[in-house]
């Protein structure tokens, strides 16, 4: 293995284990989405027999949420540990090694998106044990779970971002009411042309996080959908690019030696 | 008349506290008005499932529940406060020097009171202020917030129950998780004639669910079920004062 391809191995490897020892950080985006898929598909079960509705099945409807929502998780863990290494001097230690900055995010990252695909096989797992299947086959799971990569990947990038900038692992936790926010004024519990209030649609509309729910949605529900897969993996790839340059771009500052 | 004056004097610090910091104050005011948001704006057609019948509107609808959760998680985010205050010792100090301790638990309430007393005027403001329709001439709003009221109280007990016992900031889910799931086990969205499955069979055994059919009763002028959301509601008040004072006996007994 190649000295950086080692660097960012132990890196990602110490992501993983840093967060399976910590038992919140295991739970609480396995635990939270399913109780929310719960309660929601238990609750706007009737949503179905509006008419335009897309589906019979309003777990099938939810189940896309669950992946954004880990997403979110994503971000406060990757952001908080990052800003804990800074707080504690770790970062500052591992500046005077030749270990180049790089490393440090893509091992961070990679952590990250290693927990996303378990956090992926988990909702999935739930929701084909309650009857849920695919519409666009074995190849749309496969596809799902690339998304899944993409989003954690960019939302992941994003807390490095807040955490290199800050430094503090209070102001990247004080994120997550946004990133709620953006998830509740979003099309996660009925779709955007069923939507009756005008200035929510629009903020809908105008919110990415619908087209990313959708993007899931459609691969559960409709089958393969371009415009919609479209969107949302250009959505997803952009914010992991702007993400990332944001955050390289910090992690210069932080690691000057 | 000593139990009075600690109450006065806690309660006096936790709203004191609340008011003068933007963190703990802010998230109070502004979570309510957003989930009334989310929920009364973006699930409004919900209002047009075949067998949903309320006629002041979904708004209303969605108002009672959030009136409500405001009312109990107002209780729960005091109890954080408790926690916070065992965490950096205050707590001890207070229990050192209250001559009658139960007047701890008592002032905490207090504030808890005071603090919703803010945030369900601001939200009953918005909600006017967005079109809300209230059926009859609005005096039964005042049934519903005597019922949140008594909420209020129930999950302060509660969560100070909580506090007192693992005294860390760490029993912030403890306090939390099990309140949501009881909310949101109740027929949020949908009246219960329109639940079914396993969370129809949950609903119907939820006490929440006796208060929040009474809540949207009052708002539509046809008071339902009175009786018996009152009864539940002052029953779990009653329950989480026993749970409240045997945490503020373990309290001192860790010393």
């Amino acid at each position: 293995m190649s000295v950086f391809g080692d660097q960012v191995f132990q890196l990602a490897r110490r992501s993983v284990v840093r967060t399976v020892r910590q038992p919140a950080n295991v739970i609480a985006p396995l635990l939270f989405p399913m109780l929310l898929l719960a309660v929601n598909s238990g609750g706007l079960k009737a949503e179905t027999r509006l008419p335009g509705f897309p589906t019979s099945s309003f777990v099938a409807f939810a189940l896309a949420v669950p992946f954004i929502q880990g997403a979110l998780f994503a971000t406060m863990n990757a952001g908080t540990d990052l800003a804990r290494d800074i707080q504690t001097g770790f970062l500052s230690r591992l500046s005077l090694t030749p270990m180049r900055g790089v490393a440090l995010l893509a091992g961070q990252l990679g952590g990250v998106v290693t927990m996303s695909v378990v956090q992926g096989a988990v909702y999935l797992s739930v929701g084909l044990a309650v009857g849920v299947r695919p519409a666009s086959g074995g190849l749309g799971v496969l596809a799902l779970f690339g998304f899944a990569i993409l989003v954690a990947l960019g939302f992941g990038a994003l807390g490095a971002f807040a955490a290199l900038r800050t430094g503090s692992g209070e102001a990247v936790q004080s994120l997550f009411p946004v990133l709620f926010v953006f998830l509740f004024l979003s099309s996660m519990n009925i779709p955007r042309n069923l939507i009756e209030v005008t200035w929510f649609r629009d903020i809908a509309n105008a919110n990415p996080v619908s087209y990313l729910i959708e993007c899931v949605r459609s691969l559960i529900i409709t089958g393969w959908n371009g415009q919609a897969l479209g969107l949302g993996f250009g959505i997803a790839a952009t914010i992991a690019i702007v993400a990332l340059v944001l955050a390289s771009w910090s992690l210069r500052g932080r690691m000057a030696r | 008349m000593k139990t009075l004056a600690v109450a006065r004097a806690v309660a006096w610090r936790t709203i004191h506290n609340v008011l003068t910091t933007p963190s703990l104050l802010i998230p109070s005011l502004v979570f309510p008005l957003f989930f009334f948001t989310a929920f009364a704006g973006g699930l409004s057609r919900v209002r047009h499932a075949p067998g949903f019948n309320y006629a002041p509107g979904y708004t209303a609808f969605q108002f009672v529940f959030v009136v409500l959760q405001s009312a109990v998680f107002g209780g729960v985010f005091t109890g954080f406060g408790i926690a916070r205050d065992f965490e950096g010792g205050f707590a001890r100090r207070l229990l050192l020097a209250a001559p009658h301790r139960s007047g701890i638990v008592l002032g905490y309430a207090a504030s808890a009171l005071a603090r919703w007393l803010l945030t369900v005027t601001v939200l009953t403001a918005v909600a006017f202020a967005v079109g809300m329709k209230v059926g009859g001439s609005g005096v039964d709003l005042f049934g519903l917030y005597g019922l949140a009221l008594i909420m209020n109280v129930a999950a302060l007990l509660w969560a100070s129950g909580v506090a007192m016992r693992l005294r860390t900031m760490q029993a912030g889910p403890v306090m939390q998780m099990p309140v949501f799931l009881v909310l949101f086990f109740a027929p949020v969205y949908v009246p219960l004639t329109l639940l079914s499955g396993w969370i129809h069979a949950v609903a119907v055994l939820n006490p929440v669910t006796r208060v929040l059919q009474a809540g949207r009763g009052f708002l539509a002028a046809s008071p339902t079920e009175v009786g018996a959301a009152f009864a539940a509601a002052v029953a779990l008040a009653l329950g989480f004062s026993l749970w409240a004072l045997r945490g503020l006996r373990k309290a001192e007994a860790a010393g």
